[in-house]
């Protein structure tokens, strides 16, 4: 029996029934890991002996025991390697838990290696990371997308069973749209962010990658939550999400937003999420025209906001405390100089740069307080739709995986790649995106749906209706 | 045309504490002005009557009671260092 090719609540039923032992699983997983991890440079770390441990240990009864599960790499297990696939945290095994590995392990959950990402979640290819490139399993020439690339990637190949990421400007949904799987960023504040390295604080967010809707909502309702830990966490009354999953969308009314669906769209990418919408009006949801018009603003708010933000958190990456320290130092400031120069890739240096230059004295107000500004104007778009609808969609990214090495010397390219997802993250909103069909070069499409503040189930129920139309998540990449 | 000087690359350098070769400084000089022409689309928006966005969601401030808890170990957290002595962090001389 192939288990690793197996869902969450597929196992969780051969598991409840005793057919099967959470041993097993776990030797298939890591078989598949060992067959196929050569090919896509998924996983950083496989925690083989760590997940051996856990199953010997003796696993609390909860969702997901016995299930296992990866987690992208820059996100706190204790004691095990937490790289960011950077070259400066390239030694670092963290002295605590975050919250969500702690949710993990408490409901049972089998954690069985720290997936590759782009350096410090920085950037839409998983191409910067010091472990060296993911590669898209539907065609290995191809970029996974970014930044949670290897979580994409290692769903995608059956190489796990499910994997969390983290999205800070569409580094879930856009990579869960090239590798053909489901992936969602909650609402900003349902999920907390201790024990997640940060990046862009007032942005990131941790959520779920998996191989269904159904397994969303299931490794959804074990992640979220309040934590006194981290002060932008909220309280709100959660709801069974896989209660959501109805079948059922008649009178949901769906947004389209004019400003997603012109000029750069690939028009493969627009038929099939067309083909999309025609299901949801044919099946009794209301279609409504909407507009987003400051969407044309969002990618320049958010590298302002977001490196800015980047420069801030980064600098505690300076050779004392922990990480890469330069061995060629003569003095203290030459150290931080030198630790800072050799252990960042080129990405992060840029990132820190122009975030330093947008805060620095002079051009304070021009960028960082414009973009604070132009940041409300995005987010009154969205709560002006929301009057009207439910839930918006769109496409999650204007093409299909591109080609390794395509972007790597256009900066502003690459980040033009997440145009579809940025304006979702600085709204604070919750979106998914799941596959909605494939290209003729075979490159699966991403369908994102973005609902209100905390709306979830809305989000849920949308995306597992549109999964049983779209009938492809069974599809799987040639490896 | 250029609008970053290659001086303007150097101090933000300096205050980003990073130490760059004379061929990176160039490439980012290159690269960071393409990404500012870009970023000054904002411009074109009047947002004189616009307040910042300070959260995302609404909610006042997180205040906590000031109580004494539990810190991780020392040894703990010095396992990680580069370089430590005697429940110390040991960095390189700061005093000539």
């Amino acid at each position: 029996m192939d288990l690793y090719r197996k869902t969450i609540w597929q196992l969780r039923e051969l598991l409840d029934r005793g057919e099967i032992k959470p041993e097993e699983v776990l030797d298939s997983v890591l078989r598949r890991i060992e067959e196929v991890n050569g090919k896509i440079n998924g996983y950083i770390t496989v925690l083989e002996d760590y997940a051996k441990n856990q199953i010997e240990k003796g696993l609390p009864e909860g969702p997901l025991s016995g299930v296992p599960i990866a987690v992208k790499d820059n996100i706190c297990i204790k004691d095990q390697l937490t790289t960011c696939a950077s070259k400066i945290l390239y030694n670092f095994r963290p002295p605590y838990n975050a919250d969500v590995t702690e949710r993990l392990l408490n409901a049972g959950a089998v954690i069985c290696g720290k997936t590759n990402l782009d350096e410090f979640a920085m950037g839409s290819s998983t191409e910067n990371s010091y472990f060296g490139p993911t590669r898209n399993p539907w065609n290995v020439e191809c970029a996974p997308g970014g930044s949670s690339g290897g979580s994409a990637a290692v769903v995608s190949a059956d190489a796990c069973i499910a994997a969390l990421g983290s999205d800070t400007g569409g580094s879930i949904r856009q990579p869960a749209s090239f590798c053909g799987m489901v992936g969602m960023k909650p609402t900003y504040g349902a999920v907390s962010r201790y024990g997640l390295v940060a990046f862009a604080s007032s942005l990131d967010q941790i959520g779920p990658m998996t191989k269904d809707v159904r397994d969303c909502a299931m490794l959804l309702n074990v992640i979220s939550g309040y934590d006194r830990r981290d002060s932008t966490s909220l309280k709100f009354d959660r709801p069974d999400y896989t209660k959501a999953l109805t079948g059922e969308i008649k009178g949901i009314r769906v947004g389209i937003p004019s400003e997603y669906f012109g000029e750069g769209l690939n028009q493969e990418v627009a038929d099939a999420v067309k083909k999309g919408i025609e299901y949801l009006s044919s099946s009794g949801a209301e279609i409504i025209d909407i507009s987003l018009p400051h969407t044309d603003y969002a990618v320049s708010c958010y590298y302002i906001l977001a490196t800015a933000e980047a420069s801030s958190n980064l600098a505690r990456y300076d050779g004392v405390k922990y990480g890469y320290r330069t061995e060629k130092s003569s003095n203290l400031i030459d150290m931080y100089f030198k630790t800072r120069g050799e252990g960042f890739g080129a990405e992060v240096k840029r990132r820190i740069m122009l975030g330093t230059y947008a805060l620095s004295s002079g051009y304070y107000d021009a960028y960082y307080a414009k973009a604070q500004k132009v940041r409300t104007l995005i987010k009154e778009d969205f709560d002006k739709a929301f009057e009207k609808v439910d839930v918006i969609v769109t496409p999650t990214s204007p093409t299909t995986a591109f080609k390794i090495g395509e972007k790597a010397d256009d900066p502003l390219q690459m980040y033009l790649s997440d145009i579809f997802t940025i304006s979702v993250n600085l709204g604070g909103l919750p979106a998914i995106s799941i596959p909605c069909g494939f290209d003729s070069k075979s490159l699966p499409i991403g369908f994102q749906i973005i609902s209100k503040h905390f709306d979830e189930s809305t989000l849920l129920r949308c995306a597992y209706f549109l999964e049983e139309k779209f009938a492809v998540k069974d599809k799987k990449p040639p490896l | 045309m250029m609008k970053l000087s290659l001086d303007e690359v150097k101090y933000v350098a300096q205050l980003a504490r990073i130490e760059f070769s004379d061929e990176e400084l160039e490439k980012f000089r290159t690269q960071l002005d393409a990404i500012i022409g870009y970023i000054e689309k904002m411009n074109e928006l009047d947002t004189e009557n616009v307040k910042p966005t300070s959260h995302v969601v609404d909610v006042n401030n997180v205040l906590r009671e000031d109580e004494v808890g539990n810190s991780l170990p020392r040894e703990e957290v010095l396992k990680n260092a580069p370089c430590s002595e005697n429940g110390f962090f040991k960095v390189p001389k700061i005093i000539e």
